[in-house]
């Protein structure tokens, strides 16, 4: 399947969970927010949130700022 | 560190041990900014809500947890979007307080006062406690403390100018008429800067260019904090000032010489 | 804060008298030094500690008239419409108890009257009655107004205490201005002094200026007449409600009344008598407080003294003054709410003043819709 995840397009094996998402991108859960489809997935929830074919996901965090 | 309990610091109820804030962008390498904090004394320091790339560690594993965390919503350049970096924030485990920055002039990184006043509206109903980065104006001002703001957060001049206080009239003007803190906000370059704000009456300072880009950031994270209770002792002791109110004098046409002397023993005084 | 009742109670006697009775010259020059200075200096200004720097806070207060007014002095003058009054305030001329003929004046009778001040050359009317809710109700004061208004860039009331529609209905009908003195902002002493009436309301008084504002009224005017209690206290108040008034009501113009108790029909002898020194202190510490606030000076006050403490601090002084109702063109009874202390007519002010080297304003302003209604 096919999602965007931070405006970049991306292959996914089907049923590929959030969990899983972030272990591929080496994120460390605790310290990011997680946006599906314009809402925010609890952070309990990462493992259990199948990711959708067409899916747009905004993964952020903290960087420096004033 | 503080001036301690006889002058708590209260923002929204909870009460802040120093008066300077720090930020974290800029760093020449983000591994300083313990020693930063550590020098600073501060207890609130901003961070930025940015995309992760793979891999990405971001800043906080470098801020000592004792650290209050005030979460900013720069790259917002309209109050829905500042509430929508707001709710990421809040997710990502930074709790309620934001720093409000809605900003969409790229070339003097100006805040819009009205985008701003909007967003602290739309952030209270969601539960924040918002602290507005604005201008110092007035009618600004008052608009976010109507929508709910727990302290403005006026610019000294343009953010990154390091050009000190530009705005000190308005700046005044706010001291004397909010209810809620006054934390002078960007433009400050030298702690004599802060210093002078906080002799103004400014409740808080925050400074991150100034230390960020210093030769030695922690020493000059250091002087800040001297500095800012520097400035606030002063204010609280309140300064004598020097004589402009009173130039007109001219002895030889007083405005009282028709009344005839003072009582006697008028002079006494009192302590 | 949302109510002023709420920030006087920052304020009891105790905190007040403290303040004034730590105060030290320091603390005086202080308060002239600071560029804004708080309640707490204000209170030092007031203190005894002030009378030997009362020339430099004089000089003080005068370069700051200059700064925010200039060399300009607004004229008024008052109309009473009638002395029927309910009340029986121990210091007042209309007291209820004192025998007097009153007069209550018509609404044709009052524009007659009010035609005789436009005539003198006078842009701002300020129509008083005594506190009588059934001879002279909102909406006599309101059809007076109405008449009047073609005539006067801006009609003021100093009338009893209303609610915030009853003074919407006035500035309906063309007022822009209120004035409301609360006498003395200590609760016990106002029981006292007003021992019957609906005046003896300390509360619904208090609050009668923020009504106003709530209102849509343009312009206040507060006061404490000066001797009914300790100095310091009354005057700590009244600078205290003007700087809550200006902070809460950005929009509305505040001004202090200072007036000083004087002879009048009846017995009452002030046990807190105002002298000369303080009465300036008292300006010279209002106008380095609260730079912006207008403060008005009636003809209690004899015209030497109001020719001194233009300079000092006041902006806006009646001229061609009656305080008793009637006499101009219609019949005149009655003797007058308290003894005028200057008879100079505007032409004599204007000249006096201009003598001082100030220049008198008979209309400093006026709503568009009045102008629109006169074209």
């Amino acid at each position: 399947m096919q999602v965007t995840v931070n405006g970049e397009s991306l292959g996914l094996a089907e049923g590929t969970t959030l969990g899983q998402l972030l272990a591929q991108r080496d994120n460390e859960p605790r310290t990011v927010a997680v946006e599906r489809n314009g809402a925010i997935v609890p952070r309990d929830a990462y493992g259990a949130t199948a990711i959708m074919d067409g899916d747009t996901i905004e993964i952020v965090h903290f960087v420096g700022g004033g | 560190m503080s001036t301690g309990t006889k002058d708590p610091f209260v923002i929204a109820g909870v009460t802040i041990a120093s008066r300077l804030f720090i930020g974290t962008g800029k760093y020449g390498s983000d591994a300083l900014i313990p020693a930063v904090a550590e020098a600073s004394g501060a207890s609130v320091i901003t961070v930025a809500m940015r995309r992760v790339d793979k891999g990405g560690k971001g800043v906080m594993g470098h801020i000592p947890s004792r650290l209050r965390l005030l979460p900013n919503t720069s790259g917002a350049r309209t109050a829905e979007e500042a509430l929508r970096l707001a709710r990421l924030a809040r997710a990502a485990g930074c709790g309620d307080w934001i720093k409000i920055e809605v900003i969409s002039d790229t070339r003097y990184l100006l805040p819009d006062g009205y985008g701003t006043a909007k967003a602290v509206e739309l952030m209270v109903k969601d539960g924040f406690v918002p602290l507005p980065y604005i201008n110092p104006d007035l009618y600004v001002a008052r608009d976010c403390v109507a929508a709910g703001a727990a302290a403005v957060m006026p610019l000294g001049a343009p953010i990154g100018t390091n050009r000190g206080l530009q705005t000190r009239e308005m700046l005044a003007i706010l001291i004397e008429e909010m209810e809620v803190p006054v934390v002078v906000d960007a433009g400050l370059g030298r702690p004599s800067q802060a210093c002078e704000a906080m002799e103004m009456g400014a409740d808080a300072c925050l400074v991150n260019t100034a230390i960020a880009t210093a030769s030695d950031p922690v020493a000059m994270a250091g002087a800040f904090r001297d500095a800012v209770i520097a400035g606030r002792t002063a204010w609280l002791a309140g300064p004598g000032g020097v004589k402009e109110r009173g130039e007109a004098a001219d002895p030889s046409s007083p405005l009282t010489g028709f009344l005839g002397s003072p009582a006697p023993g008028a002079a006494a005084g009192g302590a | 804060m949302e109510r002023f009742v709420d920030v006087l109670a920052e304020w009891p006697r105790e905190r007040i008298l403290a303040c004034v009775e730590a105060a030290g010259p320091g603390d005086v020059r202080g308060a002239l030094n600071a560029e804004l200075p708080g309640p707490a200096l204000f209170a030092a200004m007031l203190s005894d500690a002030a009378d030997p720097l009362l020339e430099e806070m004089a000089q003080c207060a005068h370069a700051l008239r200059l700064q925010y007014f200039g060399r300009s002095v607004q004229l008024f003058s008052p109309l009473y419409v009638s002395d029927h009054c309910t009340n029986q305030c121990r210091y007042c001329g209309f007291n209820a108890r004192n025998k007097l003929h009153r007069r209550h004046l018509s609404v044709e009778e009052a524009v007659e009257e009010a035609g005789a001040i436009a005539a003198m050359g006078i842009g701002h009317i300020l129509l008083l009655t005594g506190d009588h809710r059934r001879m002279s109700p909102p909406s006599y004061i309101a059809d007076i107004a109405r008449a009047i208004k073609p005539d006067f860039p801006s009609v003021g009331v100093e009338v009893y205490s209303m609610t915030e529609e009853e003074y919407g209905g006035l500035v309906e009908a063309g007022v822009d201005s209120m004035t409301m003195f609360q006498e003395t902002y200590s609760p016990d002493r106002y029981e006292y002094l007003h021992p019957a009436g609906p005046k003896r309301d300390y509360a619904f008084r208090l609050e009668a200026p923020e009504r106003a504002a709530r209102g849509g009224m343009r312009s206040l005017g507060i006061g404490a007449l000066l001797g009914l209690q300790e100095f310091a206290l009354d005057a700590f108040a009244t600078g205290l409600h003007a700087w809550w008034l200006q902070k809460r009501f950005p929009g509305v113009e505040v001004s202090v009344s200072v007036p000083r108790l004087r002879p009048h029909e009846g017995e009452f002898l002030s046990p807190h008598g105002v002298d000369d020194r303080r009465f300036v202190r008292y300006i010279a510490a209002l106008r380095c407080f609260l730079p912006r606030v207008g403060i008005t000076c009636s003809t209690r006050e004899a015209a030497d003294m109001r020719d001194h403490i233009v300079p000092i601090g006041v902006t806006r002084v009646s001229a061609g003054v009656s305080t008793a109702v009637g006499g101009r063109r219609v019949k005149g009874e009655g003797v007058g709410q308290f003894e005028i202390a200057d008879h100079r007519g505007v032409a004599q002010m204007e000249e006096a003043m201009g003598r001082l080297g100030y220049q008198t304003v008979s209309k400093d302003w006026e709503s568009p819709e009045a102008t629109a209604m006169a074209s």
